[in-house]
């Protein structure tokens, strides 16, 4: 399937050339694990839409397409890492090991897959990365490079809340605008306020009990 | 390409006449039925909702279903709910005590059917479901849900014939293996399990 | 009810724009760039405008021609576009989430309820991303089958496609109601194969769900052989009609380039010149076996997009006709596939596909567990809709409404 495609540049390439182009662009591959392997690759907000360009108008690239922005949300990790030393404690040799935990923290993603339509090859997978989870956690759009970004950043501002600096209209796009919350992150709470009728599931019907308990409890 | 103004106009007119004359007479285009008075053969795959399927005649006793509630979990939407009978001094048995599952909800997907390994589960053609009551009638009960196995070979008659012969096959294995187990045990009572390799 | 995601948007940029006076409105262009290169610009304002107000209408949610909840806040000057804003949301349900929450198996169903024209390529589309991210391999005769459910449904859905587009034209229902009858023949042969007419849940992990009842292959080859002379019928029905030419030539042109830039992709692409048809390009599946042609257009306009349409329609019969033909016996579905307990090794994957709409994508990240840690759906009807606005300006709303019919979107499907 794939070795009919004329082939890309290797990821490590890419990013050499990049670094030579695009002055200051802090760039990272990032290895996937899955079995068809596909790396991807991340850069830094300040210089993304920069580093898009070069992607787009590179003769060697012509990344003219933009195909998929989507955004992932990566809760607070606690990472445990057990360390073995050996010590001489009583004039015995002795194995210790030592667990210390620390927390990485979590951060949300918005990653772009490219193609080129020019010269048929693809796809090379952009990552940007926010510095924490918070509300109005940036990144840099790159809808002005790639217009086909345009609602699916606003999708992933609405869902995500992800805000996208230099997007020309970034409105909720699925969602109304009174909504609060962001629905995709993880640790999104559901509202409770199901219509209630009966159901066979009894975590939904203590939901909606515990809902509507001012409002008279049950439907009788 | 050149055409003398009008021509399109007249060409799509004799289109529309060829189809309405013909729908006349010629098979191909009458497509519609009136449905309440006539009905269209339900096909042999189609499906609709599940059943459970019982053998014999006691839908009760008969009932395939073990209570192992897989189908309740990989059941994508979540719309079936499985009770397990206890008996007196509160064991559970094989053999569910309430199996609902919630026709509102249910997408027909038929998930349910392809994990279940008993060939309990099974989807009914049944489509005239329409109801006043939205809250109680669309709550299928067991007892709505139990349909014999008959019925199952007469919706489906390659599918349960093919369960047939797999339940047939199992159940001669399961036989034939509890009879050598038996003539094991009878023909060397005393000597023990180790001891009878060639 | 819920207010409406834009209308406060839209006013607030109809004030900031004297009435009457030309020019770009600031608010909305600012981060659009210079237009360096191929770079998308704004489209200035025609001029020629008349004095006096624009007026604001909200078309839809459930006017535009058949096309679903959808809604397009527009801004008249008279009878012609001057502002386009489409309005999302209405068939929302987070199936994205819902998938999230559920098995890789589990979301199979949903996906059909995607487009729900086209179940049996968003299976595939779904099938082919969990592939890639698994390694299973897909049998020869399961391959086959794919081919052949996934050309039906392009069938179907091109087939309805054209006959609401020109409903959408003042046909009034007749080519519709031929495309429907077609259409029925086609859902037939789904509901012997698969157990339901639209939502088949049909694929599965390496393969597919159960091979084809006996007297299915003649009947679909039957249908197929039928097919040309309902495209010939069509055709003389309406190719050629003088109205149609006047009304959907020149209108709502999209030029390659924008198409690129903008995500465009299926049958909207190519008639506006682009030879990029995923079938070719990735040649996903067995692809490369069979014999076609990719049909482009010329204009961009609706009439090429109509056209193209129908010559798809063409090329799919000759795939259909190829792989009945060589359909071979054999298992299908991979022994490896289970369909309980899939766990996939962590990573991620992008699987794609050419869905009759365009280019149907599912991302994936597995985090070993066995539910997906994100899915994504990368809806066509969505992105393709990004470029409604330039496409309708300076039309009028007779033309807006036909303009949202050469799109081609099912409102399951850009809701998600
Ligand atoms: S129907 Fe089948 S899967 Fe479901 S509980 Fe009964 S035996 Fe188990
Ligand atoms: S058909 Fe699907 S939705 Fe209905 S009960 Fe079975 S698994 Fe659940």
């Amino acid at each position: 399937m794939s070795d009919l495609r004329p082939a890309m540049e290797t990821l490590e390439r890419i990013r050499t050339r990049l670094e030579a182009a695009v002055a200051g662009a802090e760039l990272e591959v990032v290895a996937n694990g899955a079995v068809a392997a596909q790396g991807s690759l991340r850069v830094d907000a300040a210089h993304a839409v920069a580093v898009a360009r070069f992607l787009r108008d590179d003769a060697q690239l012509q990344l003219d397409y933009c195909s998929n922005v989507t955004g992932v949300d990566w809760l607070d990790r606690v990472v445990r890492t057990t360390v073995r030393t050996r010590r001489v404690i009583d004039g015995l040799e002795r194995e210790l090991e030592q667990t210390t935990e620390h927390t990485v923290p979590g951060y949300l993603e918005a990653v772009y897959h490219l193609y080129s339509v020019a010269l048929r090859h693809g796809p090379l997978v952009l990552r940007q990365r926010t510095a924490d989870r918070a509300d109005g956690a940036r990144v840099a759009s790159l809808t002005p490079v790639w217009r086909s970004a345009e609602f699916q950043e606003r999708e992933v501002y609405d869902l995500f809340g992800v805000v996208f600096e230099g997007h020309p209209d970034l409105r909720r796009i699925l969602m109304w605008d009174e909504f609060r919350d962001h629905p995709m992150r993880k640790d999104y709470v559901e509202p409770d306020d199901y219509e209630y009728e009966p159901t066979p599931h009894d975590e939904v019907l203590a939901k909606a009990r515990r809902h509507y308990a001012g409002a008279g409890g049950d439907r009788a | 390409m050149k055409h003398t103004p009008g021509w399109g106009l007249l060409k799509g007119l004799f289109e529309t006449a060829r189809n309405f004359v013909g729908s006349y007479y010629q098979p191909g285009r009458l497509t519609t039925i009136e449905y309440p008075d006539e009905r269209l053969p339900v096909q042999e795959n189609f499906r609709n909702f599940p059943m459970l399927i019982y053998d014999g005649a006691d839908p009760e006793r008969g009932l395939r279903c073990v209570g192992c509630k897989i189908c309740e979990k990989e059941c994508p939407p979540q719309c079936i709910y499985i009770v397990l009978e206890r008996d007196r001094s509160g064991k559970v048995q094989k053999r569910p005590r309430l199996f609902d599952i919630d026709v509102s909800v249910c997408m027909s997907c038929q998930i349910c059917v392809e994990v279940c390994p008993f060939d309990a589960i099974k989807m009914n053609t049944e489509y005239e479901l329409s109801t006043g009551d939205r809250f109680g009638a669309l709550l299928l009960r067991k007892a709505e849900l139990a349909k014999p196995n008959e019925y199952y070979r007469r919706l489906h008659p390659t599918e349960a014939a093919e369960v047939d012969a797999r339940l047939a096959a199992a159940a001669q294995a399961k036989a034939a293996a509890q009879a050598k187990e038996q003539a094991k045990l009878t023909a060397k009572p005393a000597k023990p399990a180790w001891s009878t390799q060639p | 009810m819920r207010a409406q995601a834009g209308d406060l948007e839209m006013r607030g940029a109809f004030a900031a724009e004297p009435h009457g006076g030309g020019g770009r409105s600031a608010g909305s262009d600012a981060g659009w760039g210079a237009g360096a290169g191929h770079e998308w610009v704004r489209p200035a304002e025609p001029v020629g405008r008349l004095e006096g107000e624009w007026l604001e209408v909200a078309m839809g949610p459930h006017h535009p021609s058949t096309h679903g909840v959808f809604r397009m806040n527009v801004a008249l000057e008279g009878e012609r576009i001057r502002k386009l804003k489409p309005v999302f949301g209405y068939l929302h349900r987070n199936h994205e989430k819902i998938a999230e929450g559920t098995t890789y198996l589990g979301s199979m169903p949903y996906t059909d309820r995607l487009d729900y024209f086209c179940s049996l390529t968003n299976n595939w589309a779904y099938a082919l991303a969990v592939e890639t991210l698994a390694g299973l391999g897909v049998p020869e005769r399961a391959e086959y089958l794919r081919v052949i459910t996934g050309e039906l449904t392009r069938l179907l859905n091109h087939a309805c496609l054209v006959g609401f587009l020109l409903h959408d034209m003042g046909t009034m229902g007749t080519p519709l109601m031929y495309a429907f009858r077609e259409r029925e023949k086609i859902l037939d042969l789904f509901e012997a194969l698969t157990g339901a007419r639209m939502m088949c849940n049909y694929l599965r992990f390496g393969g597919c769900r159960v091979d084809v009842p006996a007297g299915w292959l003649a009947g679909a080859q039957r249908v197929v052989d039928e097919f040309p002379r309902f495209l010939d019928e069509f055709e003389n029905l309406l190719t050629t009609n003088e109205i149609v030419l006047a009304r959907s030539q020149g209108v709502g042109v999209l030029s390659g380039a924008l198409a690129v830039n903008a995500g465009i992709t299926g049958p909207m692409l190519r008639a506006s010149g682009v030879n990029y048809d995923l079938r070719k390009v990735d040649r996903y599946g067995i692809y490369d076996r069979f014999n076609f042609r990719v049909p482009l257009g010329e204009h961009g306009d609706v009439y090429d997009r109509y056209m193209v349409r129908i010559l798809e329609m063409r090329e799919s019969v000759k795939i259909l006709a190829q792989a009945l033909k060589d359909l071979p016996p054999g298992p299908i579905l991979d022994p490896k596939s289970k369909l309980r307990g899939f766990r996939p090794r962590a990573g991620e994957a992008y699987g794609r596909i050419e869905a009759p709409k365009g280019e149907l994508g599912f991302y994936l990240i597995s985090d070993g567990s066995v539910r997906p840690y994100r899915y994504r759906v990368r809806p066509p009807s969505l992105i393709n809709l990004t470029v409604l606005e330039e496409l309708c300006l300076g039309h009028t709303v007779a033309d807006a409404v036909i303009v949202l019919g050469s799109v081609d979107i099912v409102l399951g499907e850009v809701d998600r």
